[in-house]
C-alpha cells in the first residue's frame, strides 16, 4: 500500500492536443493519502473515469507523472501496478464458479493452492459469498456479480488501492445501501486506499471522507461533504451538490452588500468592489420567508416530496427554490425572502470569493 | 380457467400462406414420399413397396461409402474453418479504415455464386492452364486433382475453407465486438494470460454466435453439391462423391426414383435431427444464461 501522487497530471485523447478544450483532464496535482476513502464526484463526461483509468494504468496520461509512494509508475501498465478496479457493470468470468472467480487473480500471480483457498474463503466470508462458492457465476444476480468483482479486488492483500468506477449503477436501490455499507466496513477493517467514482452525490457523500469534485476535466473542490455543502468553491459545486442545488443569482457586489435587481442584500463582510461576472449563492435550506423585508418574491408552486417541501419562487426575475419542513404552512403573507448573511456565498467568474472584515 | 371468448376468424387470414406453403413445400415433399413408398414403371402406375426402398438404402454399401465421405468432409472443414475463423476474428482490426476494409474483403467470397466458386477453383487448379496447378508442377509437386483422390480432397477442402471461413470469422467478429471493454480491463488487472482471456472471456461470450456458425457450416457442408460437382464431378472414381452428388446420380443419372426418394427422405431427416439438436442446445443455453 502506498500513497498515490499525481504530479502535473493532464490528459488529452487527441494526439496533438494544444487546445485547452481538447483536454479531458486539465492539469492537476493531487495526493491520495494511504488508506483514505475518496469519492470522485462529477457529472457524466467530466473526466472521472479517465482519471481513474490513469491511476489504474489502463490509460497512460499524455502529460505529467503518477507515483505510488516513491515509485514513478506512469509507464507501468495496469497488470503490473497491483491495483484492483471494480467497473460499472459487473465483470465476472461466466464459466467459472464463484470460488474460481475469486481465486483467479491469485492463481495468475502464482499463489500456492493452500494459500489461495484460505484467502478466498476469508474474503468470501467477509463479503457474504461463502454460501455460494461452488455455484457457476453465470446465472447470478447483478448485485452478487458485483460482489464477486469486488471480491476479486479484495483477495490480493497487497493492493495499492481499490478503484470503483460507478460500481452501483446496475444495482437495485435496496442492495445499493447494503453494498455501500459493506464497502465502508471493509475500508475500516482493511484500510485499503479506496477511490470511488460516481455521479451520485448521495453515494459520494456517504462513502467518502474526502470528496473530489471534477467539472469539465478540472478539480474544482476537494473537501469533506460538509465543506462541499456549506462553502462550495465553485458555482458548479453549489449547483451540483444538494437537492435542489444552491440558488445562484447575478448580483452587483459593493462592499458589504449585494444588489440583486435593485434590492440590497446584506453580506457578512466586505468584498470591496468586485469586477467581472459576480454572483451570490445561497442554499434553499437557509432561505426564510418573511412579511416585509428582503427580496420581494412570488410563489409559483409548492412541491411536496414527503419529508420536506420545496417552494419554487421567483424573485427579481430569477427562479429561487426554498426548502421548508414537511407540512410547513404556506400563506399569502410570505411575500419576501430573507437571506441570512452568514449563509451567502459570493462568486466572481464562478469561483468563490472570501470576504474581508470591514 | 379463462372465460374469454376467442374469435377464431383470424385463422382464415392464415389460409393464403397455407396454400402457398402447400404448393412450395408440402406437395413436392409428398411427391417424394410417394416415390419412396411405391415402385413405378412409368405410365403413372404405382405399386406399393412399403419400406422396401428404405431397407435397400440402409443396407446399401454405396450409400454407406458416400455417407462416410460426407461425414469426413464435413468434419474436416468444421475442424479447419471454426478455429481458423475464430483466429481471424481475434486478429482483425477493431475499428477504423482497416476494419472496414477487412470486412469488405472477407465478405467477397460469400457473395460469389456456388458454381462460379467451383469454376474458379476448377480452372485455378488445373495442371495444364491453372495458376496453382502449373505453379505446383513447376515446383516439382506431383499434384493433379483429376487423377489423384488425395489431391481432389485437398482441393475441395481448400476451396471450401476459402469460400466459407469468412462466415465463421464475421460472426465471431460480431460476437467479439459486443464484449464490453471492462472485461479486458478486468482481465489485465487480474493478470490473466492471453489464453485465459480467450478461454474465460472471449470464448464464453461468443459461444452463442459460434454455435450458429457451426450449425450453418454443418448444414451447408453436409448438403454440398455444386462446388465439388463443378470441380471434380465426384471423381476421381467415387473419391469425392458426397451424399448430394450420389443422390443426383441415382435419381437423374440412373433414374432410380424409388431408392433416391427414400435416400432423400433419410437425408432430410438427418439434417433436421442435427438442426434440432443444435436448436435445443442453444435454447437451453440461453435459458441458463437468463436465469
Amino acid at each position: 500500500m502506498a500513497q498515490i501522487t499525481l504530479s502535473n497530471l493532464a490528459h488529452t485523447y487527441t494526439p496533438e492536443g494544444g487546445q485547452q478544450s481538447d483536454f479531458a483532464l486539465k492539469e492537476m496535482n493531487h495526493i491520495w493519502h494511504d488508506g483514505g476513502a475518496y469519492a470522485l464526484l462529477g457529472p457524466s463526461g467530466c473526466g472521472k473515469t479517465t482519471l481513474l483509468n490513469i491511476i489504474s494504468g489502463l490509460i497512460k496520461p499524455s502529460h505529467g507523472r503518477v507515483f505510488f509512494g516513491e515509485n514513478d509508475v506512469t509507464d507501468i501498465p495496469a497488470e503490473k501496478r497491483n491495483i484492483a478496479q471494480v467497473f460499472q457493470f459487473p465483470v465476472v468470468y461466466d464459466t467459472m464458479t464463484v470460488r474460481e472467480n475469486l481465486a483467479f487473480p491469485l492463481k495468475n500471480r502464482g499463489g500456492s493452492k493452500v494459500e489461495v483457498q484460505a484467502r478466498v474463503a476469508q474474503v468470501a466470508k467477509m463479503i457474504g459469498l461463502d454460501g455460494i462458492l461452488d455455484i457457476k457465476a453465470r446465472g447470478l444476480g447483478a448485485d452478487i456479480k458485483q460482489k464477486i468483482s469486488l471480491g476479486r479486488g479484495m483477495v490480493r492483500e497487497s493492493v495499492n488501492a481499490i478503484l470503483f468506477d460507478e460500481p452501483l449503477t446496475v444495482i437495485d436501490p435496496h442492495m445499493k445501501w447494503e453494498l455501500r455499507t459493506q464497502l465502508k466496513s471493509l475500508h475500516r477493517e482493511f484500510g485499503h486506499t479506496m477511490i470511488y467514482v460516481t455521479h451520485d452525490q448521495t453515494e459520494a457523500l456517504t462513502f467518502a471522507e474526502n470528496v473530489v469534485m471534477l467539472y469539465e476535466g478540472e478539480v474544482v473542490q476537494i473537501g469533506s461533504p460538509e465543506a462541499l455543502f456549506e462553502s462550495p468553491q465553485h458555482t458548479f459545486v453549489g449547483h451540483f451538490i444538494g437537492s435542489p442545488g444552491m440558488n445562484l443569482m447575478a448580483a452587483k457586489v459593493q462592499g458589504n452588500h449585494a444588489l440583486v435587481g435593485g434590492h440590497a442584500i446584506p453580506l457578512q463582510g466586505s468584498y470591496g468592489n468586485l469586477s467581472g461576472y459576480t454572483q451570490i449563492g445561497i442554499r434553499p435550506e437557509y432561505i426564510e420567508f418573511c412579511g416585509a423585508e428582503g427580496l420581494p418574491c412570488r410563489i409559483d408552486r409548492v412541491e411536496d416530496i414527503g419529508h420536506r417541501r420545496i417552494v419554487r419562487t421567483e424573485a427579481a426575475g430569477v427562479a429561487i427554490d426554498v426548502v421548508m419542513p414537511a407540512g410547513a404552512p404556506i400563506d399569502p403573507t410570505m411575500t419576501y425572502l430573507h437571506f441570512p448573511a452568514e449563509k451567502i456565498s459570493v462568486y466572481k467568474d464562478h469561483w468563490r470569493i472570501e470576504h474581508g472584515w470591514a | 380457467m379463462s372465460l374469454k371468448v376467442q374469435n377464431n376468424k383470424a385463422w382464415f387470414l392464415v389460409l393464403p400462406v397455407l396454400v402457398l406453403v402447400m404448393f412450395s413445400a408440402v406437395i413436392p415433399l409428398m411427391t417424394v414420399v410417394n416415390y419412396a413408398f411405391n415402385d413405378t414403371f412409368g405410365n403413372n402406375q404405382f405399386f406399393w413397396n412399403g419400406l422396401g426402398w428404405f431397407e435397400e438404402m440402409v443396407q446399401s454399401e454405396r450409400l454407406h461409402a458416400a455417407l462416410g465421405r460426407q461425414v469426413l468432409f464435413t468434419g474436416i472443414i468444421l475442424l479447419v474453418e471454426v478455429p481458423l475463423g475464430i483466429f481471424v476474428a481475434l486478429n482483425m482490426p477493431k475499428k477504423g479504415f482497416w476494419a472496414s476494409l477487412c470486412l469488405v474483403l472477407m465478405s467477397l467470397p460469400l457473395l460469389i455464386p456456388f458454381n462460379v466458386v467451383g469454376t474458379i477453383w476448377q480452372i485455378f487448379c488445373r495442371v495444364d492452364i491453372g495458376l496453382l496447378g502449373r505453379a505446383a508442377a513447376a515446383l516439382g509437386i506431383d499434384y493433379n486433382y483429376t487423377s489423384d483422390a488425395f489431391d481432389a480432397w485437398v482441393t475441395l477442402i481448400i476451396m471450401d475453407v476459402w469460400h466459407w471461413t469468412s462466415l465463421v470469422a464475421l460472426l465471431c467478429y460480431a460476437g467479439l465486438q459486443s464484449i464490453p471493454q471492462a472485461y479486458y480491463h478486468a482481465a489485465r488487472i487480474d493478470q490473466s494470460t492471453r489464453w485465459n482471456t480467450f478461454r474465460y472471456i472471449e470464448l464464453p461470450k461468443i459461444s452463442g454466435v459460434l454455435l450458429i456458425a457451426i450449425l450453418l457450416r454443418f448444414i451447408d457442408s453436409f448438403m454440398i453439391y455444386t462446388e465439388p460437382f463443378v470441380v471434380t464431378g465426384g471423381g476421381p472414381g467415387n473419391a469425392t462423391t458426397f451424399l448430394s452428388i450420389d443422390l443426383v446420380k441415382m435419381a437423374i443419372g440412373q433414374f432410380d426414383l424409388g431408392p433416391a426418394a427414400a435416400f432423400s427422405l433419410m437425408y432430410f431427416l438427418v439434417i433436421l435431427l442435427v438442426s434440432w439438436v443444435f436448436y435445443t442446445v442453444m435454447v437451453t443455453r440461453d435459458a441458463e444464461q437468463d436465469r
